[in-house]
């Protein structure tokens, strides 16, 4: 059952070994698409939001919307408030379009919407 | 084709801006079996680039000559009103500079991924100047390093073995233990516990960070309460600020997180400032951590070529440079580009949804050497061969140096360069055909 109780974040979007690494293989890999496809959430916010590892989550921006699986990021690597995706596909949907005169869109510190969407299903 | 064990020495890894020339490669029936010294990144760059198979072009999907796709490819951009040519981070400045060219004769935009990388750096280069060093004084010279809105662990691996925190260099004996190595940035990255000093600043706060370091470089009087909000301190700060003026050569390097986040060009102008104003006191350098291999080198012929490093414009005969106006993501969202050639790079995978929902809807030209969201969607798409493993070629370190490439095997499909020159060569044919036709 979807939770519509969202709670705002700022997204950091950026690089990650494992999105460098399998996107040599390839971009349709199982690896790099579960790398660019997951959102890493810091475990006190994980704990508040009653959330664990795999779980479905919406993030929402004001551009767009994604629902994909969370984790927890390492602890101490995330401060709470603060999200990550590996750069890609997902993250670039919550983008906006808007350069502001520069040519680059702002991806990241983001404000985003995080809700549960449901359990991973085993 | 080559079916023996072969060594490649000093081959060049093209992954990220630092473009290690020291890789030593074992090549076996057209694979890379192995990649000494490379990090890795540059192992699984060149561990996964074999022969190749699949067709060279295609039409629509459908599998076409070359000759067919060229000419194909050469109707769209001739036939638009206001066409792109976008990417070339991946390829050869030998490529680039045919790319450019195709951009004049056509009267298109030429932009590069500078524009959604360090393209607000170029911007404030331009509006502050570039004080900058080669990667070989830094390893050699460099006593404070800082690196801020950067994740080098991850992003570029050897940047720390090679040049900035490990090497011993002439003015260096004791390696590491002659270095300060600082870090600034939102989080905790893997990069955190080999610096010497983290700092944790709050997201969209580094411009406020680095215009309080200038003012304390200055001397100038900082309230606590002015660090409000920006998740550092006075106390973190004045002992940065010693560092930064006592030492004997200092060198910032600076990622996206200063070019992509609120700010852009202003956090970057902020930085450089910075560096400028410590060489009152000592010497002081401010670098951008380039990302692609050759990224850098398309900034270089870009420049060479038109004048200005990207989003340039040639649709009235002449350069003209407006980010914001003429960049790849701007023309797109806006639905101005009416045909595009999309050339080593992934705007499919990458652009903002408005762009790329555009660029869906339009002709468009992709050459790469693998399969990617751009290709597919592509009118025409040309498989090429891969810049560095099969291709040699020019390309340029994040320092600006040029590196020439030493290619492992050769490769069943074309390079970029052909590819293109191919291109230009049947765009000017129809141009006179079109001329001789209308007198």
């Amino acid at each position: 059952m979807e939770n519509k109780h969202e709670e705002l974040f700022i997204l950091i979007a950026g690089r990650s070994s494992r999105q460098g690494t399998s996107m040599n293989e390839s971009k349709f890999s199982k690896d790099y698409l579960e790398e660019i496809g997951t959102v890493q959430v810091p475990p006190e916010d994980m704990i508040r939001l009653g959330l664990v590892s795999g779980d479905l989550v919406c993030v929402r921006s004001d551009f767009g919307s994604i629902k994909i699986p969370c984790i927890a990021a390492k602890e101490k690597e995330l401060p709470s408030g603060l999200l990550f995706i590996a750069y890609g596909d997902w993250s670039s949907r919550l983008m906006g379009s808007d350069t502001h005169g520069t040519g680059m869109p702002n991806s990241k510190g983001t404000d985003v919407y995080l809700s549960k969407v449901g359990s991973l299903e085993t | 084709m080559q079916n023996e064990l072969k060594v490649v020495s000093n081959a060049t890894c093209t992954y990220c801006g630092c473009v290690c020339d020291d890789i030593e490669l074992t090549v076996e029936n057209n694979h890379i079996t192995k990649a000494k010294n490379a990090c890795v990144l540059g192992k699984a760059w060149f561990l996964n680039h074999s022969a190749g198979e699949g067709p060279v072009a295609r039409i629509r999907g459908k599998e076409a000559t070359v000759e067919e796709a060229v000419e194909e490819a050469a109707r769209i951009l001739l036939e638009a009103k206001f066409p792109i040519v976008y990417g070339l981070s991946d390829t050869t400045c030998e490529a680039q500079r045919v790319a450019v060219a195709i951009a004049d004769w056509v009267g298109a935009s030429i932009d590069t991924t500078t524009s959604v990388c360090h393209g607000p750096s170029g911007m404030a280069f331009q509006g502050v100047g570039e004080i900058t060093c080669s990667l070989g004084e830094v390893k050699n010279r460099a006593d404070l390093v800082i690196f801020w809105g950067s994740n080098p662990a991850e992003s570029h691996p050897r940047h720390w073995g090679r040049y900035s925190t490990m090497p011993k260099g002439l003015f260096i004996p004791n390696g590491r233990k002659d270095r300060t190595v600082v870090l600034v940035d939102v989080r905790r990255t893997k990069s955190a516990p080999a610096a010497d000093i983290f700092l944790q600043i709050k997201p969209r706060k580094d411009f406020e960070v680095l215009w309080i370091l200038r003012a304390l470089v200055k001397g100038i009087p900082i309230a606590e309460s002015d660090l409000a909000d920006t998740g550092v301190s006075l106390e973190q700060l004045l002992p940065l600020v010693e560092k930064m003026k006592s030492c004997k050569f200092g060198v910032l390097f600076f990622g996206m997180g200063l070019s992509m986040t609120r700010g852009k060009h202003l956090n970057v102008e902020a930085a450089l400032a910075l560096a400028r104003d410590l060489n009152e006191f000592t010497r002081f350098y401010a670098n951008p951590m380039r990302g692609h291999g050759n990224v850098t080198g398309a900034d270089n012929v870009v420049s060479w070529q038109t004048g200005y490093p990207f989003g340039v414009n040639l649709g009235r005969g002449y350069p003209r440079f407006n980010p914001g106006e003429f960049t790849t993501t701007d023309t797109l969202a806006r639905k101005e580009a009416d045909a595009a050639m999309i050339i080593a790079s992934d705007p499919m995978g990458n652009f903002s949804q408005a762009a790329r929902e555009h660029l869906a809807t339009i002709p468009f030209i992709a050459l790469d050497t693998k399969e990617t969201s751009t290709t597919r969607a592509a009118t025409v798409a040309f498989t090429t061969a891969t810049y560095g493993i099969n291709v040699p070629g020019t390309v340029y370190r994040m320092d600006d140096v040029p590196i020439p490439l030493r290619p492992a095997f050769e490769s069943p499909f074309p390079s970029d360069e052909k590819i293109l020159r191919a291109l230009e060569k049947k765009i000017l044919q129809m141009q006179k055909q079109k001329l001789e036709a209308s007198n």
